[in-house]
């Protein structure tokens, strides 16, 4: 039995998992960009979080939207939106991260429609200040909520909506330890089909499958594999176009990822004893920041240096998503402290998903044979 | 080919402003002020973004200094393209802002306009312009070891809240404790006043000055706002910057009266959007000048007056935060768009010109819209140029005269 074909489906076709989830339960489905949205609230709302990733159709509609300089993901997620193929959403949620996030939140409200909720996090997350303001704008985000669907969020389903989360979250993380254990247990186009279908799954449903299936590989006897070198990627990749086959054939095996589609997503859990909001606010502030936000100057270095060495891993693969600034930025300081340490690196920018995959596996084979 | 008048210019030079010798005067007093050897100089300097509350540096006695001026700078002097390759070889993608990259790169040579900034003891970002700001001051926080504020100012899509205004006011008590750290010494509250009173007042005088173009014909185009503005970014706050402007505006109301107008012949108005072309701006003057089109207003120098209706010369630390969180830049897509439809009525003016600027995605990203949402509105025709602001390998000069020419002809119709 492939334990992974539930995945795939729902990766492969996340908007007819959404449709049929609806015709279900009856239930409203939210949209959402980025990590930084408060899933526990939409989940407590009795509402299906749907992360909008690019389907990575042909762009049509968008150039008329949005220039050419624009990211590929934000253009993709347009084109979908204005393409009718997000129909299914009930509305919207855009948390601040970028000034291209930003942008298109404006463009959405304007040009799609539907309930559309603004998250306006702090930018800086290490203040007292930040911190009360980012408590403040998650009590709004919880107004908004309830008036835009018609519903109360009770303190009772915030904390249940908390522990399934941290359920969900539990569940990839053991796939991830296996995998940096043992880094055959599971195929990195398995796990990225999981990943994918984690960021649009009923939340239960997901937590129950990913309990099951971390049981299903941790009791299977580890087998012999052939040496592999071991990877941590980095970057900016809220697109996820599957890399990992192509890492995978050429010989390398992924032990970790800095990505908002991996291991940020699940890294941390929300305090269940606390009060829920505040609890759900802690964990974005303690949490490994994606770029867009300020935690100090060197907080993401110093993450992927701490991971790199304590997962054992040879190098580091940086994937940048063109015309992605924040991630831009970062990624000089980043190299130079890996070089610091003798990690080597590597970087590929991916302009779009199906051009990269030829040139990638070229750069990716020659960078493995080196290490 | 359309035909255009011939320029008869025999008085070019009445039609000169006056005030811009003492402009470069000031400027360049000011650079050389900030360029003196620390142990003469005394006073500490600090970057700050162009949008950043500098007021409470002039109480500390701190000079401003501002790597998006110096950008300007650099694209001016056409020395983009060198520094920006250079950022790129440093690992910084082309994609990046041309400010920053240019800023980046020079920190690191000799080089560039006046042979490049001088360091910073402190570094002051203000995150309404972009998210590009702190990503830069960042890798400057790094590069010259010194402290870092960040004035974190959430966006007004639609509303500014109570939970914001806050959040910035507490963040402005917050920037006072930082600086007194920085200088090691008290904050002066009553000198704070003082100056809070003279920004206001160099933001009004600048306002007064921008208005005088709602004359036909225009005394000056944002060609020539794009020169003065220079003084409200660097000196707000001073008495310098007062005492300028008023000249200035004594300048502006006597060409209005004397009907001394920027272009020997104005025909057609239009509004500018987004930042100036740096290493284009005479080529680009000359065009519209050529086709008798006066630029007489842009969204880009108006930034720098506070939109607050409310803002209290005698509260000026009260107001401070709000007031920075609520430039239009920091605003939603419509409401930048409701900004250009008030200035295309308030200065009569018959068309909009956009900079899709590669280099400002805040500012270019919802252009299209706006363009959009103008055509419904005032049905008026619009242009989009294609470029950016310092990197000169954005510039397609052939295909931009022929869309000016294109806009020209939509607007005789």
């Amino acid at each position: 039995m492939d334990h992974f074909q539930r995945f795939r489906e729902i990766s492969a076709n996340p908007g007819r998992y959404a449709e049929e989830w609806k015709k279900k339960t009856g239930g409203k489905v939210v949209g959402h960009l980025c990590s930084y949205t408060p899933v526990e609230l939409i989940v407590a709302a009795g509402a299906l979080p749907f992360r909008i990733l690019s389907s990575g159709a042909q762009i049509a509609q968008a150039d008329g939207y949005l220039q050419a300089y624009c990211c590929g993901l934000v253009r993709g997620v347009l084109e979908d939106a204005l393409a009718g193929r997000l129909a299914f959403l009930d509305g919207t949620v855009f948390p601040h991260t970028c000034d291209t996030i930003q942008r298109l939140s404006d463009i959405w409200r304007m040009n799609i429609g539907g309930f559309h909720a603004d998250v306006i996090l702090p930018v800086k997350l290490d203040t007292e200040s930040a911190a009360e303001y980012m408590l403040a704008v998650l009590q709004r985000f919880k107004a908004d909520l309830e008036a835009g669907l018609g519903v109360t969020l009770s303190e009772a389903a915030l904390g249940e909506a908390i522990r399934i989360c941290n359920r969900g979250r539990k569940g990839l993380e053991r796939l991830y330890a296996l995998r940096r254990k043992r880094p055959d247990a599971i195929a990195g186009s398995d796990l990225h089909a999981v990943f994918r279908a984690a960021l649009v799954m009923d939340r239960a449903e997901l937590a129950d499958a990913l309990e099951k299936l971390a049981d299903m590989l941790e009791s299977r006897a580890p087998q012999a594999a052939p040496p592999v070198k071991r990877l941590v990627l980095s970057g900016g990749l809220c697109s996820m176009p599957d890399i990992y086959q192509v890492v995978e054939s050429s010989g390398g095996r992924v032990v970790w990822d800095d990505f908002c589609t991996g291991a940020r997503y699940f890294e941390g859990l929300v305090d269940e004893n606390g009060a829920p909001l505040a609890a759900i606010a802690q964990r974005y502030r303690q949490r490994v920041v994606c770029p867009a936000k300020h935690a100090g100057i060197h907080n993401r270095g110093q993450y992927l240096v701490d991971k790199v060495k304590s997962y054992q891993a040879d190098g580091v693969i940086f994937l940048l998503l063109k015309f992605c600034d924040p991630h831009a930025f970062d990624y000089p300081y980043m190299k130079a402290m890996l070089d610091k340490e003798n990690i080597p690196s590597m970087l590929f920018e991916i302009e779009d998903q199906i051009s990269s995959e030829g040139q990638l596996r070229t750069r990716c084979e020659a960078f493995l044979e080196m290490l | 080919m359309p035909t255009y008048e011939k320029i008869i210019d025999s008085d070019k030079e009445r039609r000169k402003i006056k005030a811009d010798r003492r402009m470069r005067e000031i400027m360049t007093a000011y650079y050389m002020e900030a360029k003196t050897p620390k142990e003469q100089r005394g006073k500490k300097i600090a970057w700050i973004t162009s949008g950043g509350p500098v007021e409470p540096l002039h109480v500390m006695d701190v000079i401003p200094i501002y790597p998006e001026n110096y950008g300007a700078m650099i694209g001016a002097s056409k020395m983009g393209v060198d520094l920006c390759e250079k950022a790129e070889e440093m690992g910084y993608a082309r994609d990046l802002c041309s400010y920053a990259r240019a800023d980046i790169a020079s920190a690191t040579v000799n080089g560039g306009p006046i042979g490049g900034l001088p360091e910073p003891d402190m570094l002051i970002c203000c995150n309404n312009i972009c998210g590009t700001v702190l990503k830069w001051y960042e890798v400057q926080a790094r590069y010259f070891n010194v402290p870092l504020f960040i004035l974190d100012t959430p966006i007004t899509h639609t509303t500014f809240n109570d939970e914001m205004r806050r959040y910035v006011t507490r963040q402005s008590a917050e920037y006072i404790r930082f600086l007194e750290k920085a200088c090691g010494r008290r904050f002066d509250y009553d000198r704070m006043a003082e100056v809070g009173a003279l920004s206001i007042r160099a933001q009004e005088l600048w306002q007064a000055i921008l208005d005088t173009t709602m004359s036909k014909p225009s005394p000056m185009t944002c060609f020539d706002a794009f020169f003065h503005l220079a003084m409200i970014v660097t000196l707000r706050g001073t008495q310098t910057c007062v005492d300028y402007y008023e000249m200035l505006l004594a300048e502006m109301k006597e060409r209005v009266a004397q009907g001394i107008g920027m272009l020997p012949v104005e025909k057609y108005r239009l509004v500018w959007d987004n930042l100036p072309i740096w290493y284009r701006l005479r080529w680009l003057s000359n065009k519209f000048m050529e086709r008798s089109a006066c630029l007489v207003a842009d969204t880009y120098t108006s930034g720098w007056v506070s939109q607050m209706p409310s803002v209290s010369s005698t509260d000026f630390l009260g107001f401070m935060g709000e007031s920075y969180a609520r430039i239009f830049l920091n605003s939603g897509t419509d409401l930048m768009a409701e900004n250009i439809i008030r200035m295309v009525k308030k200065y009569d003016a018959d068309g909009v010109v956009f900079h899709s600027n590669r280099s400002c995605k805040p500012y270019s990203f919802g252009q299209y819209d706006i363009q959009k949402i103008l055509r419904k509105k005032l049905g008026i025709p619009t242009l989009m140029i294609e470029a950016d602001m310092v990197d000169e390998r954005s510039f397609s000069e052939s295909q931009i005269e022929t869309r000016i020419d294109a806009f020209i002809e939509m607007m005789k119709k």
